[in-house]
């Protein structure tokens, strides 16, 4: 899936290996850098909304990137209420909006 | 199960520095942390080498590198991607690695979990792509992501660091919204002494403002009525600054309004804290030395107040002198020594902090604001519901909770507390530090019950707590 991002990508990466991962968001493939989060992934490629609360449906996105608010839940393998910004890809896995 | 000296929580610039040394002493140490690598927020994803980043991000970050690179090479201890859920008084420490609950038992703990951004709440804040501006460092940090054409918004030092590592990516933000009003000036000056002797401080701030007035991004100043909008992402902000209502288009805003000292796991061990009028937080009472109202359990960092990460490492130094001095493993007269040069660099490097609390205190709007806010992003109470519940009665901060579900979301307040506890003041008026804080209850962090099945021994009364 290609979506305009609103980040860019920098040229050389902090990650060791900056090879390309694949995985899926909302059942599309979706091309991330090894060692990118799961919420970096999506961000990067121009996902932003990763959440419906469960009070008003309304759109959630990551927010402090560091594990405390707890917005960035999203369902990773049909686990629920994985933290994106605290996870970190794997080649292949299904990530999906959390609602409710 | 696992039984250690010291067992340190937190692995940034504090954790890292008393790890290394009750290590080098002979100590055994345990040292925990959340994310993959040491660091802790403000090393995030530094290398022993650096960082491929490390002209954007600056020679502050790049100090970093030589405290990762020791926890390395002195052999510490540390257990990576562990949630710590759960501290008890007898010094039990409970976490979780990937799915899996372990626990030890330490005859110390020093405690050095940091500090959290200060929410700024305005309406609109909840919208996808609006962040912290700290999440945007993350991102540059750990993926070398930087947003294009952002709006940042709110005040104070990493605010205009983050601008200027931004520009440097040449992803230069739109504009800076500034929050600080006129008055802060004046009330910084009472402490131009202080100013004075931490100038390097001062240096630094203006260097990073000539910056971003070289790199030409728009700066409004003593901005108010701060408001995102935008359907279901942001579409852009809108703010009053002289005397104007402006609209700005962007996707994505970048907020800061300081940090605050994160209390969460102090707050649950129930140790006693006191409430700081010039940076406007709790922090837990403490000793000369950082030791907590509870034996054995010494803080250090921002946790312990806000001082920046050179006083983190400094505090550090000290809490491992205290434990190595109580385990034994140094005399009474190296402690001595040692402490007394560490308390007096303390004294020092946080000279400059009444100035810099004063000149970016947090701005009115966040302390109190419009009551169609939301406050409490997990169960979406807005600042309005906390009013009413307010006037209704004198309930106190514990029972609006309950009440309202403020502060009830997996969160667990870290970024309602202290609105719901400032706007309660206001409307009850009486002092924040009256008003008190939520009571915080263990597992700090989810846990899945699942994840309870390795400990050893479960009994059922223990498993029972969690069960909801
Ligand atoms: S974005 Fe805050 S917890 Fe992940």
């Amino acid at each position: 899936m290609k979506a305009d991002s609103n980040f860019v990508r920098l040229n050389s990466q902090p990650h060791e290996a900056s090879s390309e991962v694949q995985f899926y968001w909302e059942e599309r493939p979706v091309t991330a850098r090894q060692g990118d989060t799961i919420a970096a992934a999506l961000l990067a490629s121009g996902i932003i909304h990763t959440r419906d609360t469960a009070v008003s449906a309304s759109s959630r996105g990551p927010f402090c990137m560091m594990g405390s608010c707890f917005e960035c839940r999203v369902e990773v393998n049909g686990e629920l209420n994985v933290q994106a910004c605290m996870r970190v890809i794997e080649p292949g896995i299904s990530v999906k909006r959390q609602r409710s | 199960m696992l039984n250690v000296d010291v067992c340190i929580i937190g692995a940034g610039p504090a954790g890292i520095t008393a790890a290394i040394d009750c290590t080098k002493m002979g100590s055994k140490v345990v040292l925990l942390d959340e994310q993959p690598s040491a660091g802790g927020q403000i090393y995030r994803s530094i290398k022993k080498n650096g960082h491929v980043h490390g002209e954007i991000l600056g020679p502050d970050y790049l100090h970093g590198a030589k405290l990762v690179s020791e926890v390395e090479s002195t052999g510490v201890q540390h257990i990576t991607e562990a949630k710590v859920w759960r501290v008890d008084k007898d010094k039990q420490v409970f976490w979780s690695c990937r799915g899996k609950a372990q626990q030890l038992q330490a005859k110390r703990i020093i405690i050095a979990t940091g500090a959290l951004e200060r929410s700024f709440a305005f309406p609109g804040w909840t919208l996808p792509g609006a962040m912290m501006a700290g999440a945007s460092q993350v991102l540059l940090k750990t993926s070398g992501l930087a947003p294009k054409q952002a709006i940042m918004v709110g005040t104070g030092p990493l605010l205009y660091l983050l601008a200027v590592q931004l520009i440097k990516t040449g992803n230069a933000p739109i504009a800076i919204v500034d929050t600080q009003a006129s008055k802060q000036y004046i009330k910084a000056s009472r402490y131009w002494a202080n100013a004075i002797q931490g100038r390097k401080y001062i240096y630094k701030g203006i260097n990073l403002l000539l910056q971003i007035k070289k790199a030409g991004v728009k700066h409004y100043h003593r901005a108010t009525d701060i408001c995102a909008y935008g359907v279901d992402k942001v579409e852009g902000l809108s703010f009053t600054c002289a005397g104007k209502k402006e609209v700005l288009d962007a996707q994505t805003i970048l907020s800061h309004i300081g940090v605050v000292p994160n209390v969460q796991l102090t707050r649950a061990l129930e140790l006693d804290h006191s409430w700081d009028p010039l940076q406007r937080c709790w922090r837990p009472s403490l000793d000369e030395h950082q030791n907590t109202s509870l034996s054995g359990v010494a803080v250090a960092g921002d946790n312990s107040g806000i001082g920046g990460a050179l006083v983190a490492e400094y505090q550090g130094h000290l809490v491992a002198c205290e434990a190595l001095y109580s385990l034994g493993k140094i005399t009474k007269d190296e402690w001595q020594k040692s402490t007394n040069t560490l308390k007096q660099q303390i004294k020092q490097e946080l000279v400059i902090r009444p100035f810099l609390d004063a000149l970016y205190s947090p701005p009115q709007q966040a302390l109190t604001p419009v009551d169609k806010t939301i406050i409490c992003r997990c169960e979406e109470v807005s600042a309005g519901d906390i009013r009413q519940y307010t006037h209704h009665s004198a309930y106190g901060i514990n029972q609006i909770k309950s009440f309202s579900r403020c502060g009830m979301g997996p969160c667990q307040g870290r970024y309602c507390g202290q609105t719901a506890a400032e706007i309660i003041a206001d409307e009850a008026n009486i002092e924040v530090s009256e008003v008190g804080y939520f009571r915080i209850r263990y597992p700090i962090k989810p846990l899945k019950l699942g994840e309870l099945a390795s400990l050893t021994p479960t009994d059922k009364s223990f498993m029972q707590q969690y069960k909801d």
